[in-house]
């Protein structure tokens, strides 16, 4: 049977379109009314309510929990304070991703960390001899993630410790009178937070939300407006951008976190004594630039994108509904060179993005490179630019 | 003289300041003169109210051309075009027709009314489609001179022949009888309800002294059908901010690209000597030189206010004088306690986050343009409403509502009275019309700001209060707007230019004029 969130009684209601979509093993709105787009603007001009509770969530607790973390994941989570989170990823002895996700360090012996798979038996499977204690608490949580310029004011209406809350910090704060931890954290490159909240208290949480952020034009939304925004951002999705290396079958599957566009995790690993896993790997590629690839954006001529359409006759398509798959990137040549997993046509950018896979050699900022896509039936090659990461990145975020 | 520039743009409206961007962006020393306090022209937001944005004349986006926004980097100056997703249509008898986003969706919204008119809507927007893509190569771009017996011109007059004899024959004439025809013939043609007629056909009459089955308004219906919002034609956005957040990031895009802004500087004459323009004189005695001046003003006030029209060909003056402006649009915009309520909708905001089109039949459109013949306001005007703060909700303080009202018809000649005793009467006509819609409205009513075509005039310049700067009649487009031999941005008077609305392709928030007139600038001053 398919599951529900700790949210759905009103998310349930909220969606009047029935499109749902199943996100581990839960029902995940598409979108809540029949404008994805308008759901799109909410994140990026007021504020988009997120349910992010199928994630799942990892505790750990104990005297090693840091150690212990500290050698499982890649980035040095010691340097993660508590009340702060870290993004962050975790890798295989070869030095391969096996999943991204965020930590939250909640005190100086406690951590949570969400993932976008089950990871519970790999994780303490490399617990003996750490005085850990690993629980999965997927169920046992909701998060909301309130998303958007408005989502300070909002939030800070109703409690007014998150008003001074930075970019990655999270404390604990109370909605009415429920307890609930708030990071500022998200997946939209936007101002935006998190609420965890105990599953029993979770439509509480969202009564009381609504109450005061419904004046403010704060409105629900849904998958798809969530995955532009996060192509905008430049952050990758798992099953998109990148396999986890656990069950992949052959190294192209495979992506290390250089590769991935990670690199920034690793900038102090000469001041990092470590040994966590994958760590020779990783000094490997980086002594041997072996690195295969980078991850990069890519941004479409417009000119070009709308001619190679003119010319069949076609008006010239902008679809803001992204598009996952792996579009070819070539060079001047035609020699292939890369792919985008992710593609889209971002509204507020006006342009057709994409985060590609590209051959390091043309992944300088500024490089010329040719899209592949098909217009009736027909392969055409559209002229289209390397661009850094992220394409939004607005002051506001970090501000 | 007060200072010298390669070029001075008279006017900040959107088009003054899209010329003056693309001229600046070229290398050329731009400076844009602005007789007002703010940049915007008719697309201005004000705080008329406290903690209330009022967009006070122009109100939506959609023509705006895709080019400028990539050519003069709008979106890293804030370019933000909301889309706004619903458009609401209430019946005469309490009933609505609301669209929205969803294809399918809007079958079944229109099968409440009609089934047959369900399906006859899809043949509809695909012929308009079809019509919008194959005339619109010849919007974007500048048109020939019909006038002209140089080579190049014929031969650009015989490829436009040849590009629509290309066209497929139920396009081109699909395309004719738009461009002759009267909306009210090709929606009886598609439609049986009156609520489809009357909501279609109020694209044909917006801004213009025709009623929906007047010869023409198929013209005004066609030309409102190429507002798009990222490739969906009919689809309308609202600029963050409103029309004047859309001009704020134009100013800021100007000034990046080197061209300076005096606000305040009202031009009282572009200064000329042997058929040569050098400069203007602002009515404070200052002048500045220049050897391209080029008028975002109308036709009339850049041919007959700005230069000495017994300086320039008596053809060209008699065009510019029967020239037919007659606004016929008023605004009434109110900040309201809450959103309004329709009966049957309580408690629901979805249907308000586009227009509101108050407009339910042809035979309502017809008998609110019977008055305006005979020089009355209309007793029960069309309204094209929009609740902005459901779009864009920093608007209106939370809860609070701004809601923009355009109104027709409001024509600029009233026959028995004038506007500044009529100003207040038509605020109250267009409050009851609201009142009948949604009960209870006056008792929401904040604040009320009555724009009439008098105060347009007044306020913006634009001459009769007309909102495309010349009216959409056939006789003042293309190869006509503003006269015969004077469509391709220049005028009599060498470096005198013009890029206002009254030049080709027009009105409404497009910018095309601006950039098409910095192409011909910038061609003849070969940078």
């Amino acid at each position: 049977m398919i599951r529900h969130t700790p949210f759905h009684p009103r998310t349930g209601a909220a969606n009047q379109t029935g499109l749902w979509s199943h996100w581990s093993g839960y029902l995940a709105a598409d979108r809540y009314q029949m404008s994805d787009k308008f759901e799109y603007f909410a994140i990026r001009n007021s504020a988009g309510v997120f349910d992010t509770s199928p994630l799942y969530k990892y505790r750990f607790t104990g005297s090693d929990a840091e150690s212990y973390l500290a050698g499982v994941l890649t980035r040095d989570i010691r340097r993660c304070r508590p009340g702060q989170a870290q993004y962050t990823v975790w890798c295989d002895d070869e030095g391969w991703v096996l999943e991204d996700g965020v930590v939250l360090r909640l005190s100086g012996d406690e951590f949570l960390l969400t993932a976008a798979r089950a990871n519970l038996a790999y994780f303490r499977d490399l617990a003996s001899g750490y005085a850990v204690e690993i629980e999965d608490v997927s169920e046992e949580l909701g998060a909301l993630a309130v998303q958007g310029p408005l989502s300070r004011r909002v939030l800070t209406e109703m409690a007014p410790e998150i008003e001074s809350l930075g970019f990655f910090r999270l404390g604990p704060a109370k909605i009415g009178s429920v307890p609930v931890t708030v990071s500022r954290t998200g997946y939209t490159g936007d101002l935006g937070y998190e609420i965890w909240v105990e599953s029993d208290h979770a439509v509480e949480v969202w009564d009381l939300l609504f109450e005061k952020a419904g004046p403010h034009g704060v409105i629900p939304v849904g998958q798809t407006a969530l995955l532009i925004t996060r192509i905008e951002a430049g952050l990758v999705l798992i099953d998109v951008d990148y396999h986890t290396a656990r069950y992949a079958w052959n190294d192209d599957q495979r992506v290390t976190p250089i590769e991935l566009g990670m690199g920034w995790m690793l900038r102090r690993l000469e001041d990092d004594d470590r040994a966590f896993i994958g760590r020779k790997a990783i000094e490997r590629e980086l002594a041997g630039g072996s690195s295969r690839w980078r991850t990069v954006g890519i941004m479409v001529d417009w000119e070009a994108w709308a001619r190679a359409h003119n010319e069949r006759g076609l008006v010239t398509p902008k679809d803001h509904t992204p598009q996952h798959g792996g579009m070819m990137l070539y060079d001047a040549e035609l020699a292939r060179v890369g792919y985008v997993p992710s593609f889209v046509y971002s509204p507020l950018l006006q342009r057709h993005i994409g985060i590609a896979r590209i051959r390091p050699e043309h992944s300088s900022p500024g490089t010329q490179v040719g899209l592949e896509v098909t217009i009736d039936h027909r392969y055409e090659v559209i002229d289209s630019e390397v661009r850094p990461l992220p394409f939004f990145d607005p002051e506001r975020k970090t501000a | 003289m007060s200072g010298d520039y390669d070029a001075i743009v008279i006017g900040a409206g959107h088009n003054g300041l899209v010329n003056g961007a693309y001229l600046a962006k070229s290398g050329l020393k731009t400076l844009i003169l602005e007789r007002r306090h703010l940049v915007g022209g008719a697309a201005i937001t004000e705080e008329l109210y406290p903690g209330f944005q009022f967009t006070t004349f122009s109100y939506a986006l959609s023509l705006l051309r895709p080019e400028i926004v990539q050519e003069l980097e709008l979106t890293s100056h804030g370019f933000m075009p909301l889309l706004m997703p619903s458009t609401f249509c209430p019946t005469e008898d309490g009933d609505y027709l609301l669209m929205g986003e969803d294809k399918d969706e809007n079958h079944h919204a229109i099968a409440r009314h009609s089934r047959h008119d369900a399906d006859a809507y899809d043949s509809y927007t695909h012929m308009m489609s079809q019509v919008v893509h194959a005339i619109r190569p010849l919007m974007d771009s500048i048109p020939p001179d019909i006038t002209s017996k140089d080579p190049e011109e014929r031969a650009r007059m015989a490829a436009m022949g040849s590009y629509l004899a290309d066209l497929p024959p139920r396009v081109l004439h699909d395309m004719v009888r738009l461009l002759t025809g009267s909306a009210a013939d090709i929606l009886e043609d598609y439609f049986e309800t009156d609520i489809m007629q009357g909501w279609l056909a109020s694209s044909g009459i917006i801004g213009s002294m025709v009623g929906p089955r007047s010869q023409g308004s198929g013209l005004v219906l066609l030309y409102h059908s190429f507002g798009e919002h990222d490739s969906v034609y009919g689809s309308w956005a609202f600029h963050k901010g409103g029309n004047g957040g859309f001009t704020q990031v134009l100013a800021r895009a100007a000034e990046s690209f080197g061209a300076e802004i005096r606000l305040e500087s009202p031009v009282s004459a572009v200064i000329t000597k042997e058929d040569r323009v050098v400069g203007v004189a602002l009515e404070d005695g200052a002048e500045f030189r220049a050897p391209t001046v080029v008028s975002a003003l109308d036709p009339r006030r850049t041919f007959m206010d700005l230069v000495d029209p017994r300086a320039l060909p008596t053809d060209l003056v008699d065009n510019v004088r029967r020239l037919k402006f007659q606004g016929t649009s008023a605004k009434v915009n109110f900040a309201l306690d809450a959103n309004p309520t329709f009966p049957g909708l309580e408690g629901r905001s979805d249907h308000l986050r586009g227009f509101i089109n108050i407009g339910p039949s042809l035979d309502y459109l017809e008998k609110a343009f019977d008055d305006a013949k005979y020089g009355r306001y209309s007793r029960r005007p069309y309204i094209d409403a929009c609740v902005q703060s459901n779009i864009d909700p920093d608007m209106a303080p939370p809860g609070k509502a701004v809601m923009s009202n355009f109104i027709q018809y409001a024509p600029y000649h009233l026959r028995e009275s004038d506007w500044d005793l009529e100003r207040d009467s038509l605020g109250d006509v267009v409050q009851s019309r609201l009142e009948e819609v949604f009960p209870g409205f006056s008792g929401l009513v904040l604040h009320r700001e009555v724009v009439t075509p008098l105060d347009i005039e007044r306020t913006v310049g634009l001459t009769e209060g007309n909102i495309f700067a010349g009216e959409f009649l056939a006789p003042q487009m293309f190869f006509f707007r503003p006269a015969p031999g004077w469509n391709q941005y220049r005028t009599p008077i060498h470096g005198y230019y013009q890029c206002g609305s009254g030049t080709h392709p027009g009105g409404c928030v497009m910018g095309a004029p601006g950039r098409f007139a910095s192409q011909q600038i910038l061609s003849d001053l070969a940078v």
